[in-house]
């Protein structure tokens, strides 16, 4: 199996699994992206113009394409009313598959139907603004019958869907039509990047979607955010992300759910975070903790945030002393 | 879990929503002059525009803008090209494609798309797999949006139909825009 879009390609390449849904490589230099070209596609050594790798991704691609004995494509919007679906991408990779290919298979989730074609009016808008602020994507493809000789399946998948439009609380998360704007506005996200969610969805969306799937494995998410809700504002469906964020934090304290190391730490962080020289006297152990522990005892089991991803370098000092250094006492 | 399971969920979870509603024409959302905001918009999205009256027949107008281009494919009636499509035994033939040049039955003002189908393609893959793709377009074609193009395009009318708007392009390399993704690297609407 061949992935086509560019960026997913370039991750297979790696063995990695995406970091973004509209920009599932974006975590990756162009230097890095030219190494690993060389080294799969023998592209030249030390090349990073990403003209030139992308070049050499479309005839790596065409090939595949050429040869390949079915397409398999996700699919963005499925109309109830013609019992067709849309697939939308700016590569044309979709298409490139799915016409050369002799068999077509377009998997979908329940929630992607929509409910007359005159809605895909409102939603390859929607779709393509919110994305990347295109007036709309480049390719939007109307699948209905087979090629002449041709054969199409379309798979509808439940994966918890259903049992999800039953909880009254969460189950306008099922509007998301996968633009990926609360990734981009995101301030946890934009820090930490789509690996540290360990999930196939990541971001504000991704934390509310998989403690449904699976709560237990997943209790920690919504607590990785500031609940700023700006993935709310964001989100083109009118999605109340930051709201579901807040509930999910309810259920999975209330069941119990909170690993012992979270629980503790809430703990010790309320009594800190009430005694202002408590805080400034932990933050500067911290700083100096960072800076001088070895490996082993910063990236542990209890540090979730440190598994798939380095931590920032601590600052040398708190912005408290900075500020007592730097403006306190001084003439304006 | 069986689809009947699954439809059985569904039915019990489902909330009792508001009626369908009604949808605006978003008319006030529409360009002013039509076909000077499609112009606008096909160069914006990284195509370019040719205009038919300048030339004194299509083949004249390829020539001037793809000098040199030996493989030419075209479903426009009177332009046969030199590429006999109707003689392809599979879509994996029109690999060597240099040009496809296409009739698009509808264009879109406020975004730059044309509408195209199979019925106009002769093979699905046609505008994706030539290495430039030209569609010829009627000025007075051209709807304002996205609602008004739904509501004069009938989607299943053939098995397929696409919105094409502009060359294939990505950004997944550092985010950095690159036009000739695995699609067509061109693309040039004729305006008659
Ligand atoms: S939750 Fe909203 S903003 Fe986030 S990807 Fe889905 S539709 Fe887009």
């Amino acid at each position: 199996m061949t992935d086509t879009d560019l960026g997913e390609r370039i991750i297979q390449l790696r063995d990695e699994p995406p970091s973004h849904i509209v920009l599932p490589a974006i975590h990756l230099k162009k230097e890095e992206v030219g190494e690993l070209f060389h080294q799969k596609l023998h592209t030249e050594k030390g090349a990073t113009d990403p003209k030139y790798l992308t070049e050499a991704a479309r005839h790596h691609l065409r090939e595949r394409f050429l040869q390949a004995g079915a397409a398999l494509t996700g699919v963005n919007f499925a109309i109830a009313e013609t019992g067709g679906v849309v697939v939308c991408t700016n590569e044309g990779n979709a298409d490139m598959g799915v016409h050369l290919a002799p068999v077509q298979i377009h998997c979908m989730g329940l929630e992607k139907i929509i409910p007359r074609q005159a809605d895909l009016g409102v939603f390859t808008r929607l779709l393509a603004r919110s994305a990347t602020g295109q007036p709309i994507t480049i390719f939007t493809s109307h699948h209905h019958r087979p090629k002449p000789g041709g054969a199409m399946h379309i798979v509808i998948v439940d994966n918890g869907r259903s049992e999800h439009l039953g909880r009254p609380d969460f189950r306008n998360a099922l509007k998301c039509i996968r633009c990926g704007a609360c990734m981009n506005t995101c301030p946890i996200y934009r820090r930490s990047g789509g690996h540290s969610y360990d999930v196939a969805v990541p971001g504000p969306i991704g934390s509310i979607l998989s403690p449904g799937i699976d709560l237990k494995k997943h209790s920690d998410l919504p607590f990785a955010s500031t609940l700023c809700g700006s993935c709310s504002d964001v989100c083109p469906v009118k999605i109340d992300i930051h709201q579901q964020l807040y509930k999910w934090r309810q259920i999975a304290a209330g069941e119990g759910r909170l690993p012992i190391v979270k629980k503790w730490g809430m703990a010790l962080a309320g009594h800190v975070l009430s005694r202002p020289r408590a805080y400034d006297f932990m933050g500067k152990l911290a700083r100096r903790a960072l800076k001088m522990l070895p490996r082993f005892m910063v990236y542990n089991a209890l540090n979730d945030w440190g598994k798939s991803r380095e931590l920032p370098v601590p600052p040398a000092e708190s912005f408290k002393e900075w500020y007592r250094k730097n403006k306190m006492n001084k003439p304006e | 879990m069986s689809k009947k399971s699954i439809l059985r969920a569904i039915r019990q979870n489902q909330p009792q929503g508001p009626p369908l509603p009604d949808l605006p024409s978003f008319a006030s959302d529409a360009p002013e002059a039509p076909l000077a905001a499609f112009q606008a918009m096909v160069t914006a999205m990284g195509g370019q525009v040719a205009n038919a009256a300048d030339y004194p027949d299509l083949g004249a107008l390829v020539s001037a803008y793809f000098p040199g281009e030996t493989s030419v494919a075209s479903t426009v009636p009177g332009f046969p090209g030199n590429i006999p499509l109707q003689n392809m035994a599979s879509p994996a033939a029109l690999e060597t494609v240099g040009l496809a040049v296409i009739p698009a039955p509808w264009g879109v003002a406020e975004n730059g798309a044309v509408w195209v189908t199979e019925k106009e393609c002769l093979f699905r893959v046609l505008p994706f797999i030539a290495q430039h793709l030209m569609v010829v377009l009627a000025k007075d074609r051209i709807l304002s949006n996205m609602h008004e193009a739904y509501q004069r395009v009938q989607v299943d009318e053939t098995g397929f139909g696409v919105f094409i708007a502009g060359p294939s392009k990505t950004a997944d390399i550092e985010q950095a825009l690159v036009i000739g993704a695995q699609a067509a690297r061109s693309f040039t609407v004729v305006l008659e």
